[in-house]
């Protein structure tokens, strides 16, 4: 822990020297951040993750442009490493107020928003390669856990099969200093996209009879639930299956989980689960699993745009993801999870997931 | 003559004076109306004379024809203007200072630029009794021969410059006499003149009635005096007054008349304040103003006939050629060709044979002829505008600045706590600046009056005519210093240098300038407003015949000549203006990105500290030297445009979104 805080301290002491260097040696300063877009990411087939490519932006001071975030950044890195020395953690946006102030006499602040500092953070994050959790930031927890495992979080045991109805709470830093796995029974792990089908199962003791963890992000899972995913999955030999709507969001989400984002490119190599398992809903299982036509939604033109781009992605190549995208797009309709209690209310529990683990129904 | 006066008078005017001036229009009077003789003539329209009002039958008949004959008599000119004297301008108390000033010193300026002298007036306002003032304006003119005074100065309509057409500031011949008129009616005094016409001559000191049955002057006292002044004349007249109400109005025309006039040094002796001088800004006087005979263009069929009748020329040929300006031969031919009268006939034939006059009317209009020559005009010019605007705003800014230091002066002697710094803080500030600005560097077409950086520019456009008649546009503005920047600009209009004060609505020039998009010229304008910002806008039309639309000459006529050439010459000083603005927004633009970084520096010098434990000061200086280096230029415009726009959000927010 503290070698790993001096590091970290290391390397934003480094930012400040080597700026002051560049000043003493007469140079316009200027901090080198890694560009986050689309055109600075790839596909790494190999290790099948979003990886950054070797883009950096330079960020200099005296461009007016850029003056302010060169300054934000140095606000928000002196707030981290007084965050770090007294050992303490704390939200972004509690970051934005530490760092918020007015600049000399002027009606202008440090930052006006939040919308400003937290780019800025994750700019932080990968000029100085750091991880959010190293500079001791964290955001607000979202996504719940329930199944046959228990952990030690902060030095508690957390029994994970005796969570009631709301299931463990997922901080969003997850490390090992944080959380331990002690005595695991799981055979898999189940990431649901919606906490209210999660709930379902969880009322339904699905994990019980199937042997499983079961965890939901709330929609796009956060950074803790991923990281979680992946630990246990690297450390638990687990494998992961993934419950979305099927829907061109659902996919997306699916394939944010397996191979990272290009936003947090960065981090993909600590938070993607590239053998993750797609197991519904599929295209196909309106006429698998007979669901009737009226619990259908059409698809919108901004649907069937993003299903079209999907079909480009690297990492949806295969044969089978073309066969499920393009099939998506020909019905024209998606299904929400939901649908499926049109069947009866634990038909998911009862029918669905167990006939889908059984018939090995799912892709990679 | 008759007919142009007719023209150019309030209809009440020309018809209540009929009987004695007007001969053309004396044969057509006959029975005028009975009663309240005053009001009806004020009424009736002239050419068919009404018919005593008999037109519903059945009430009795009170009065018989011959009754009333008995009645009818002549009015005075005199006395006309007694009970309407606010066709002159002295319908009230509070406007009556003004009215006289500005009749005795348009009669100043006038005198001494026909005589060539660079005017040296200076008005004085006297407390004479409760609601009694005495006005006194003194010029250095070429005085007035003793047998004139009398009667330049107490009988109304007479003067020099009714006849002809020369650029002037008065016209009529009423203003003086009128002022001396509301005088004697209000305080019984007369009016008292003191003329000295050359070296060595005695000065003629008269007291000066007015019987106003006659109109003619009755003369109280005749004196000779000795003065110590080469010449000149002295106007003094004791009226009864408002001025505490009027004030503000006397010292706009005297402030303008000298922004108009900066070939005048212009002293303004108040009661109860320090007197203002208003220096003279230009050593030449301006140009004299030639006279020029009417253009046949401008001509209306009246007058064409009075002409005619007057003429001395033998035949038609020879009246036009004579009496009208740029008929040569050829173009005299030309129009009696198409007029179908033969040129030797006698102008008086033409004249009483009404269709012939209206053929060689029409003939005139449709004959294309060269355009009335414009030495009959006398233009301020760009520079001497520039210089007027210049000596205008140094006088009204620094009275203003003089009362904001007194205020400040007091405070910070009398004042306490808080209030008492504040003002000593804003004192130094105001010397400071004032001190500074001197030294700054000025930008071209940029002044620095009074501590204040305005950008000054002006424009004179070429003569033009309108209905024969040659004018001239000239325009010109000042813009920034403390002027308020979000009311609308102030607008001052002049006609033949003579401030307009009143009706601003309603003047041809207001239109003009409303109707220019200043919006193109880095100035904001509300639909159908003057635009609004930090500026004086000065427009002066120069003519030998200003097309006022009343008597009381404060509003121009919407010619549509005279308001075009007023946006071409605002359009070109608002090109000016926004060059300037544009120029000036960049280099504060400059100022503000320096300023910038030195904000950010003291920021990153507190961070560096926390970070590494360097010094700030150190940093602030290392810093600081680059920033000079940067700053200093290097960085193109483009780069400086992006500036204090606001951050924006970064376009993957949708992004961010979904990663949750």
């Amino acid at each position: 822990m503290a070698k790993r805080a001096g590091k970290t301290i290391h390397k934003l002491e480094g930012m400040a020297k080597d700026t002051l260097q560049m000043v003493k040696a007469g140079k316009s300063p200027y901090l080198q951040v890694p560009t986050r877009t689309l055109a600075n990411v790839r596909f790494n087939e190999k290790s099948r993750l979003i990886e950054l490519k070797g883009d950096r932006q330079k960020r200099f001071f005296f461009n007016v442009g850029q003056a302010k975030k060169f300054m934000q950044t140095f606000l928000v890195a002196d707030a981290c490493k007084e965050l770090i020395e007294s050992g303490k953690t704390t939200s972004i946006r509690d970051l934005y107020y530490m760092t918020k102030h007015t600049l000399g006499e002027t009606r202008q602040n440090t930052f006006e928003e939040q919308d400003e500092s937290d780019p800025i953070i994750e700019d932080l994050e990968v000029t100085i390669d750091a991880l959010r959790e190293e500079l001791h930031l964290f955001a607000s927890n979202k996504g719940s856990m329930v199944g046959e495992i228990t952990i030690v979080d902060d030095g508690n045991v957390i029994d994970c099969r005796r969570m009631g109805s709301g299931g463990w709470s997922v901080p969003s830093i997850v490390e090992d200093e944080i959380i331990q796995f002690r005595k695991c029974d799981a055979k898999f792990v189940l990431l649901v996209e919606k906490d209210a089908v999660w709930r379902r199962l969880n009322e339904d003791k699905f994990w019980k009879r199937h042997k499983c963890i079961m965890l939901h992000g709330q929609g796009q899972p956060p950074r803790g639930v991923r990281r979680l995913c992946r630990r246990m999955t690297q450390e638990l030999k687990l494998p992961l299956y993934v419950l979305v709507d099927n829907d061109p969001w659902g996919f997306y989400i699916y394939s944010v989980v397996k191979q990272g984002s290009i936003n947090l490119a960065y981090e993909s190599m600590r938070m993607a689960v590239p053998d993750a398992r797609f197991i519904g809903l599929s295209s196909f299982d309106k006429e698998k699993y007979s669901i009737p036509d009226n619990v259908i939604i059409r698809m919108r033109d901004e649907d069937n745009s993003r299903a079209k781009q999907m079909l480009g992605y690297p990492w949806f190549q295969r044969k089978e993801w073309q066969r499920e995208i393009t099939q998506m797009i020909k019905t024209g309709v998606k299904l929400e999870l939901e649908a499926l209690s049109r069947r009866g209310i634990s038909f998911i529990t009862e029918e669905y997931l167990p006939r889908k683990l059984r018939d090995r129904d799912w892709l990679a | 003559m008759a007919a142009k006066a007719l023209k150019n008078k309030v209809k009440p005017v020309a018809k209540a004076k009929p009987a004695k001036q007007l001969s053309l229009l004396s044969a057509e009077r006959s029975a005028p109306p009975p009663k309240s003789v005053k009001l009806k003539a004020v009424e009736a329209p002239p050419p068919p004379p009404p018919e005593p009002e008999s037109a519903p039958e059945p009430p009795k008949r009170r009065a018989t024809a011959e009754q009333m004959a008995s009645k009818q008599r002549e009015i005075s000119i005199s006395e006309f203007f007694t009970k309407n004297r606010h066709l002159l301008g002295f319908d009230s108390p509070s406007k009556a200072l003004l009215t006289a000033v500005k009749e005795a010193v348009d009669n100043s300026l006038d005198a001494c630029e026909e005589a060539g002298i660079l005017p040296d007036v200076t008005v004085e306002i006297k407390e004479a009794g409760p609601d009694r003032f005495v006005m006194a304006v003194e010029d250095n003119g070429p005085g007035i021969v003793k047998a004139q005074i009398p009667k330049i100065f107490g009988k109304l309509l007479y003067g020099s410059k009714f006849h002809r057409l020369k650029q002037s500031r008065g016209q009529q011949g009423i203003g003086i006499s009128a002022a001396a008129m509301y005088g004697q009616l209000t305080t019984g005094k007369p009016i008292v003149v003191t003329s000295k016409t050359g070296k060595g001559r005695a000065a003629h000191h008269f007291e000066i009635q007015i019987d106003t049955r006659k109109n003619a002057p009755v003369v109280a006292k005749d004196d000779e005096l000795e003065i110590p002044k080469d010449h000149g004349t002295r106007v003094e007249i004791e009226m009864e007054a408002d001025y505490r109400n009027g004030k503000r109005w006397l010292l706009r025309y005297l402030e303008q008349t000298a922004l108009a006039n900066p070939h005048c040094r212009l002293e303004y002796r108040r009661p109860d304040e320090e007197a203002l001088v208003f220096p003279r800004v230009a050593e030449t006087p301006p140009r004299e103003a030639v006279e020029i005979k009417p253009h046949p263009h401008g001509v209306e069929l009246g007058q064409l006939i009075l002409k005619l009748k007057e003429t001395s020329a033998r035949d038609v040929r020879g009246c036009l050629m004579h009496e009208f300006s740029r008929v040569s031969p050829t173009v005299a031919a030309e129009i009696l060709k198409a007029a179908r009268i033969h040129g030797g006939t006698k102008p008086k034939v033409v004249a009483n044979d009404v269709k012939m006059a209206e053929a060689l009317h029409r003939a005139i209009q449709a004959t294309k002829i060269m355009s009335p020559p414009t030495n009959c005009l006398s233009p301020i010019g760009e520079e001497l505008i520039h210089k007027g605007l210049v000596s205008f705003l140094a006088v009204t800014q620094e009275l203003a600045q003089a009362e904001e230091q007194e205020q400040l002066e007091l405070q910070a002697q009398a004042g306490r706590g808080k209030r008492k710094e504040e003002a000593a803080k804003r004192l130094e500030e105001i010397k400071q600046r004032l001190t500074q600005s001197a030294q700054e560097p000025k930008e071209e077409g940029e002044e620095i009056v009074a501590g204040h950086k305005f950008f000054i520019t002006s424009v004179t456009r070429p003569p033009r005519v309108y209905r024969g008649n040659p004018f001239q546009i000239e325009v010109g503005l000042a813009y920034g210093g403390p002027l308020p920047g979000d009311r609308p600009v102030e607008l001052y209009r002049f006609a033949n240098r003579v401030p307009l004060l009143f009706q601003r609505g309603a003047c041809g020039v207001t239109e003009a300038v409303l109707r220019t998009d200043w919006r193109n010229y880095e100035l904001s304008q509300p639909k159908g407003s003057l635009p609004v910002g930090p500026m004086i806008l000065f427009v002066h039309i120069a003519s030998v015949w200003v097309p006022f639309t009343s008597e009381s000459k404060e509003a121009v006529a919407h010619y549509p000549e005279i308001l075009g050439e007023i946006r071409l010459a605002a359009q070109e000083c608002g090109r000016r203006l926004a060059a300037f603005v544009r120029r000036r927004k960049s280099a504060e633009y400059e100022l503000q990105r320096r300023s910038i970084f030195e904000l950010y520096i003291d920021e990153i010098a507190g961070s560096m500290k926390k970070l590494i434990g360097v010094d700030p000061a150190r940093v602030k200086q290392d810093f600081g030297k680059l920033a000079n280096k940067i700053t200093g230029g290097g960085m193109t415009d483009a780069v400086l445009k992006q500036a204090s726009e606001k951050i924006a959000k970064r376009p993957r927010t949708a992004e961010r979104e979904m990663e949750g």
